[in-house]
């Protein structure tokens, strides 16, 4: 193939990601929650476009199964899900990551459960936030495209060997027509070789994975998990600066936008990132001194990159897409907050949860969200969350 | 930038329209989008689908809320809906309809460009049925110049095959020349 630009809905380029990147296996459950990246998959494997083995399992927690299975052999794996799918992958979610298996999921984020519901927030991939998996978040059909590639670049590193999700917005993304760039072969070649693992299963050299742990060595064990993720890191970054080197677009752990003299920001993640630049273009047209911050890696958590993004800010305003009932607010304003316990000069944070089960959240409400989150900050009412947008 | 909104009903095309007319965009090399309004798909409960078209990267994850455009597929959503919701001075609202532009009341305060056409007698005669989606997009390329029809002619036929998409692009094109739009 050669490098083209197509206008093109955001599932189906992902799936033709997946095949470029040469997977050998692909396992999935076809019915809801599901999206067309798997479903164009299982049309390029039937038409002879992809060499791969497509299994169509029973369920989500097959599907992972069949993953950890295939990455155990050394094979290049790929799933996808959401929502109740991923809820009843979880079990094996965890496993894949404690068995230091590479694999890429394209996760199209979208609420739980109940009430019954099938739209967008990020309610599924918190419930797996501490699962020991590296993810990514997304905000456009080109970085799923792209986040493919450096997701296997990264996931079967010799230094890593942790599966990697990538965290798309459902429908917002997994439903839209834009434009996506496709590189040729010639150039996801170069990027990412095939896969040669070390410690993969095989009959002439028996290991054992996924063993039995006493106390003894159970809190080891976690430790190294721990550690791997801190070690993916440095491989994450170089990766997607090699991708960068190659087709002209970086990513960065944290991204800004307008930063560098706003006294404040607001903070996203995943597709909101980019109307919320809309918004604060606007914003600055009319004097307001306000920037983007972008949570692009989730896990690892890029502590200093994120404390340095926002360093002088006075204040936070954090838009969060999911609940921790009972708790402190949103998730991602519960680590920022974290980040900067205790440090001198720290910005206030100002919690809003927004977009739940796919509420729209247009400009004028990230507009409203940015005044109003600042107008609080300014008067110190920093404690909490606010639910946007509530009826009654 | 350029927003555009379809209501149809579930079975008609609207969403097929968008995304048309986002791929022809596209591929002229402008940037566009072209999604609809995300829930239970069903056969002929009213459906919206939007599109967006621009010169430079749109940065907007959210329905369209005053559109520039607006496409109304099937005439009896008119007692339903009010399509003109959002739009401003300028607008240009496309409806399949026997009126004439000037036959067509909408909520005063605003001036409309209200284009017209009979599409489900052209698709009809056309298509074999009152399929309208694609008509409709004749008059949509005649009244905006937003695309050509020569943009629009590849995305057709990848999208509904040879025989299929050529009698669309007639029931298009018929579209195109028997338009009426107003002042």
């Amino acid at each position: 193939m050669a490098r083209t630009r197509k206008g093109i809905e955001v599932s189906i380029a992902m799936a033709d990601a997946v095949a470029q990147a040469n997977v050998d296996v692909i396992a999935a459950y076809p019915i809801t929650p599901q999206t067309h990246i798997v479903e164009h998959l299982s049309e390029i494997v039937a038409n002879g476009e992809l060499d791969a083995e497509y299994v169509p399992v029973e369920s989500e927690h097959s599907a992972m199964s069949v993953c950890c299975g295939s990455s155990a052999v050394g094979a290049r794996t790929f799933t996808s899900t959401s929502s109740q799918g991923l809820a009843l992958m979880a079990e094996i979610f965890y496993i894949a990551a404690s068995m230091r298996l590479p694999m890429v999921m394209a996760l199209a984020n979208r609420s739980l459960s109940g009430p019954l519901s099938i739209w967008n927030d990020h309610t599924d991939t918190m419930m797996v936030r501490d699962a020991g998996w590296i993810h990514v978040f997304v905000e456009n059909g080109q970085e799923c495209y792209d986040n493919v590639f450096c997701g296997y670049r990264i996931s079967e590193d010799p230094s890593v060997m942790l599966p990697l999700a990538v965290n798309l917005d459902g429908f917002i993304l997994t439903h839209m027509i834009e434009p996506v760039i496709y590189e040729d072969n010639e150039t996801i070649r170069k990027y990412l070789p095939d896969v040669r693992m070390k410690n993969a299963l095989h009959p002439d050299n028996p290991v054992s994975m996924g063993c039995f742990a006493m106390p003894e060595i159970y809190t080891e064990a976690q430790m190294g998990r721990e550690q791997g993720l801190l070690d993916a890191y440095p491989v994450i970054v170089k990766a997607w600066k090699e991708w960068g080197d190659l087709t002209g677009r970086y990513y960065r752990p944290i991204e800004t936008y307008r930063t560098e003299d706003a006294e404040y920001c607001i903070v996203t993640m995943g597709s909101y990132g980019e109307t919320a630049m809309e918004v604060v273009d606007a914003l600055r047209e009319e004097g307001e001194k306000v920037g983007v911050v972008k949570i692009r890696l989730w896990r690892p958590f890029p502590f200093e990159d994120f404390r340095s993004a926002v360093e002088g800010k006075k204040s936070l305003i954090v838009v969060d897409r999911a609940i921790s009932f009972g708790g402190p607010g949103g998730p991602v304003a519960l680590e920022l907050r974290s980040a900067l316990y205790g440090r001198p000069n720290a910005p206030a944070i100002v919690n809003y949860v927004a977009g739940l089960a796919g509420r729209d959240v247009a400009r004028s409400d990230f507009r409203k969200i940015i005044l109003e989150g600042k107008a609080k900050a300014s008067k110190g009412e920093t404690e909490g969350f606010t639910l946007y947008g509530l009826r009654g | 930038m350029l927003e555009i909104r379809l209501h149809g009903r579930g079975g008609q095309g609207a969403v097929t329209s968008a995304e048309l007319i986002a791929i022809a965009a596209i591929n002229k090399g402008n940037f566009a989008q072209a999604f609809p309004s995300f829930g239970p798909e069903r056969r002929g409960a009213p459906v919206v689908a939007f599109c967006r078209v621009d010169d430079r990267k749109i940065n907007i994850r959210a329905k369209v809320y005053e559109p520039d455009v607006v496409i109304v597929l099937d005439p009896g959503l008119l007692s339903l809906l009010d399509p003109t919701e959002g739009m401003g001075d300028g607008g240009i609202l496309i409806l399949n309809t026997k009126k004439k532009p000037q036959e067509v009341v909408t909520a005063p305060g605003r001036s409309l460009k209200v284009v017209t056409m009979d599409a489900n007698t052209i698709a009809t005669e056309e298509l074999g049925r009152p399929i309208v989606n694609t008509t409709m997009l004749g008059g949509f390329i005649r009244a905006t110049g937003l695309i050509g029809i020569d943009d629009i002619k590849e995305p057709l036929l990848e999208r509904f095959g040879k025989k299929l998409g050529e009698r669309n692009l007639k029931a298009m094109e018929r579209a195109y020349q028997e338009v009426s739009i107003g002042e």
